[in-house]
């Protein structure tokens, strides 16, 4: 069996690939798919330890259930806002989108 | 009506009608004067009254007419306020009544009522005539109306409230309520036309005067609750409590009672105006004349004898008729030098009113002499003829005033003093009615035998203290009776006998009804009233007449004192200085011609002067208290403990919080807490200024920095809670 360490040195690198996509990509729809780069991680990370620790108690996969649902919450509210930025501003270059400023 | 009831409300009607003239009627002169005689009447009416039904009740001295009512609670029990009228109280109500209505009456005509309005008259001074154009075209000077006619009416009806209060009382204290009230009156009255100085300044006088009087009459009040626990009449004046006052020592060897007495009678001596006090009165002549014979016959004066008469069992208390106490030997010797004292001065005044302020405090010193000899009646009936007499004597002197005041506008010589007798002369012509009625009085006031109301009173105080062997008294009193026959006659003569010396004496002119049916009706009494006390022992002619008002009055009294044994030599005294007084002045005074000055000033030369000038007693207490007065109050207090003192003081005080202030200002508040509010606000924006481009609205720079404090803060809490 592939050890554990192996799903979590993964789940590591997805999410830092995610962090960086976050904070590096100029598109918001980039930036948001890096989100869910990070998400995922999270999940195998929750699913990993679920399957290496005490399979009986299934909170891992609930709480992989429940991330799952929040991702694509937040993807929809994310696009949503993007495409009223676009629709008003005509750009989803994140760093141009600052008027929530002082 | 019970007569209680009846009593109560004598003195009602002249107090609604004093506040009935100033609040409703004052625009309304005949109505004003309407509602004030009409209130003289209703008191005058019901006096009488009471006075009829008290002659009904026997023995009245021991069930006089008294109700009271609890006034005032003092912790158990109540301070009771009511009213007495007793023998005494019958025989003052009535010569109050008589005279405060015919004041009142006079009163119409003195103001001038029914004359036009002044030309030039201003409120606060005497009205200086009118000037009529009758059918002919001719201009004549005509007296005219007093301009502030409806408030004259208003203060009269006040007094006749306080003297009306003080008589139906059965107490001290709303006795000294009237008394008081009467202070106020005369202050108001003295000083009618207060736009005149020296009006205004005789008001302050006799206000200033009294008051040092009422002070020692209300300590005497306040000695007297406290020794006793009550203000009332009856209950002072019963065995038991005059014994206990009589026994209890006060100071100076004074009993309790004759410290009372004495404490009582310095409030008499500044009302009746004797002397040390008297100085108030004969500038009191300032008021109009009505208000004259208001204060000095009628009310007032007779207030302060009334008070003494009323309080006289408790100044005898410790009297055992052998020998005078000390407070009677004070009162005898204090109404005796008075008697005489001011009977001087009366002889050398011009001023026809001013004689007859110096008579008034000369009679009123016989009154008060009397009473300190224990001649108890004859100190009443003196009281009573005097308000008569001297009621009639003012009022004809004002209708002398006014008949020569319309001379000299017929004449328009403006320089003729009305007031001044050398100015008079042969008025008897022109004014016959004033002329006998004054004559009356006149007569009365110096003792003319037998037919005069003053002869017989007179007569009995001069028995009184020859009877009781004080003869001191007797030959100072019989001294003061020859001059007041003197100055009496000096009056007569210089005003009405001989010939006119001025124009405007020449021109006088006899006054109108409201003013010469008063003096009538008051020479009736001026010569009837002695016959209600001829003793019944004297020769010939006694006890043809009972000798009603010594039994009366007398009665009121625990005893009836005895009537003194007639002895030949008062009466004797009594006709000679009389008669001789008299013949005296006429003697010296019915010839004198004009411009002449007065014929005694060469003989009696300085002594004439320090007369005149009335022994300089004004000087003197200008002198010894009113200049030190100012002083106290300009330069002592004024200036040096008010300005000086405790305006230093304050100033320092100020000037130490001042300087005090604006060292915190500068040294605290201006840097400390001003510095550390600023510091606050500024450094808060400076901050804000410094990290406002933190916020650059990118949303990765905001996410990187949360990056890199969590790293740089979670590797902190790493170090140092698992490290360490």
């Amino acid at each position: 069996m592939v050890p554990l360490s192996w799903y979590l040195t993964l789940s590591a690198a997805l999410f830092n690939i995610g962090l960086f996509g976050v904070l590096a990509r100029r598109n918001a729809v980039a930036i948001l798919l890096g989100i869910e780069l990070m998400l995922n991680a999270v999940n195998i990370n929750l699913v990993a330890f679920w399957r290496y620790g005490d399979p009986t108690v299934i909170t891992g996969q609930v709480f992989a259930i429940i991330v799952f649902a929040v991702a694509a919450a937040e993807v929809a509210v994310g696009l949503a806002l993007i495409i009223s930025v676009y629709r008003n501003r005509s750009t989803v270059i994140a760093n141009d989108i600052d008027m929530l400023k002082w | 009506m019970a007569t209680e009831t009846l009593i109560w409300l004598i003195p009602l009607p002249p107090l609604l009608a004093f506040f009935l003239i100033i609040l409703f009627t004052n625009k309304n002169k005949a109505l004003s004067h309407w509602v004030g005689v009409g209130a003289a009447a209703l008191s005058w009416l019901g006096s009488m009254i009471v006075f009829i039904r008290a002659l009904k009740v026997e023995h009245l001295g021991q069930h006089p007419f008294h109700s009271a009512i609890n006034w005032l609670p003092t912790a158990d029990t109540w301070l009771k306020i009511g009213v007495l009228i007793d023998p005494v109280g019958a025989a003052t109500l009535f010569f109050v009544a008589w005279t405060i209505f015919m004041i009142f009456i006079y009163s119409v005509g003195y103001q001038n009522y029914g004359q036009p309005e002044g030309d030039h008259d201003i409120k606060g001074l005497p009205p200086h005539g009118a000037t009529v154009i009758d059918p002919n075209g001719h201009k004549h000077k005509v007296p005219s109306i007093e301009p502030m006619y409806s408030r004259f009416f208003a203060f009269l009806g006040l007094f006749a409230c306080g003297m009306y209060t003080l008589v139906v009382s059965d107490n001290l204290l709303t006795m000294f309520i009237g008394w008081e009230i009467m202070g106020l009156c005369s202050y108001l009255l003295i000083g009618f036309w207060y736009g005149k100085e020296s009006a205004r300044n005789a008001a302050i006088k006799a206000f200033m005067t009294t008051r040092i009087g009422d002070v020692f009459m209300l300590l005497g009040i306040a000695f007297l609750y406290t020794a006793t626990g009550t203000l009332s009449f009856r209950t002072i004046f019963s065995e038991e409590v005059l014994r206990a006052l009589a026994t209890t020592p006060a100071f100076f060897g004074f009993s309790a009672a004759g410290a009372i007495g004495l404490l009582l009678f310095i409030g008499t001596v500044g009302k009746s105006a004797q002397w040390p006090l008297h100085v108030w009165l004969p500038d009191a002549m300032e008021g109009p004349t009505p208000v004259s014979a208001m204060i000095h016959a009628a009310t007032m004066v007779s207030a302060g004898v009334y008070a003494v008469i009323r309080m006289f069992p408790l100044i005898t208390a410790d009297f055992s008729g052998q020998g005078l106490t000390p407070t009677m030997s004070i009162i005898a010797f204090i109404g005796a030098f008075t008697a005489l004292f001011a009977a001087t001065i009366a002889v050398a005044q011009n001023d026809i009113k001013r004689v007859l302020a110096y008579s008034t405090i000369s009679q009123l010193g016989y009154m008060i002499a009397a009473l300190g000899i224990g001649a108890y009646v004859a100190g009443a009936f003196h009281l009573v003829t005097h308000a008569f007499f001297k009621a009639l004597l003012f009022l004809g002197s004002g209708s002398v005033i006014h008949g020569m005041e319309h001379g000299v506008l017929h004449t328009g010589d403006h320089n003729t003093d009305p007031q001044d007798m050398f100015n008079m002369g042969g008025l008897r012509r022109k004014m016959p009615i004033t002329f006998w009625t004054f004559l009356i009085g006149g007569f009365a006031l110096s003792g003319f035998p037998i037919l005069t109301a003053g002869f017989w009173s007179k007569d009995e105080i001069l028995a009184d203290a020859f009877g009781h062997g004080h003869l001191v008294v007797f030959i100072v009193l019989a001294l003061a009776a020859l001059l007041t026959a003197f100055y009496t006659m000096r009056q007569i003569s210089l005003t009405f006998l001989g010939e006119p010396r001025t124009k405007a004496a020449e021109h006088a002119q006899e006054t109108t009804w409201t003013m010469t049916v008063p003096l009538i009706i008051l020479a009736v009494f001026a010569i009837s009233y002695g016959w209600v006390g001829i003793p019944e022992n004297f020769p010939i002619i006694g006890g043809l007449i009972p000798n009603w008002f010594h039994e009366f009055v007398g009665s009121t009294l625990a005893e009836i004192p005895e009537g003194v044994g007639f002895n030949i030599v008062p009466l004797v005294t009594s006709l000679c200085v009389a008669l001789g007084g008299l013949f005296l002045g006429w003697l010296v005074y019915h010839n004198v011609k004009t411009d002449a000055s007065d014929p005694l000033k060469k003989p009696l030369g300085p002594i004439h002067t320090l007369l005149k000038k009335k022994y300089y007693f004004d000087e003197i207490y200008d002198f010894l208290f009113v200049k030190p007065a100012y002083w106290i109050a300009e330069t002592l207090v004024s200036k040096w403990m008010d300005n000086g003192v405790i305006d230093g003081i304050l100033h320092g005080i100020a000037w130490v919080g001042s300087h005090l202030g604006t060292l915190l200002r500068n040294y605290i508040d201006a840097p400390v807490v001003n510095g550390f509010g600023d510091l606050v606000g500024e450094g808060t924006k400076k901050i804000g200024a410094s990290m406002r481009p933190i916020q650059s609205g990118r949303i990765q720079y905001y996410m990187l920095t949360s990056l890199v404090v969590l790293i740089v803060v979670g590797g902190l809490l790493y170090y140092l809670l698992v490290l360490a």
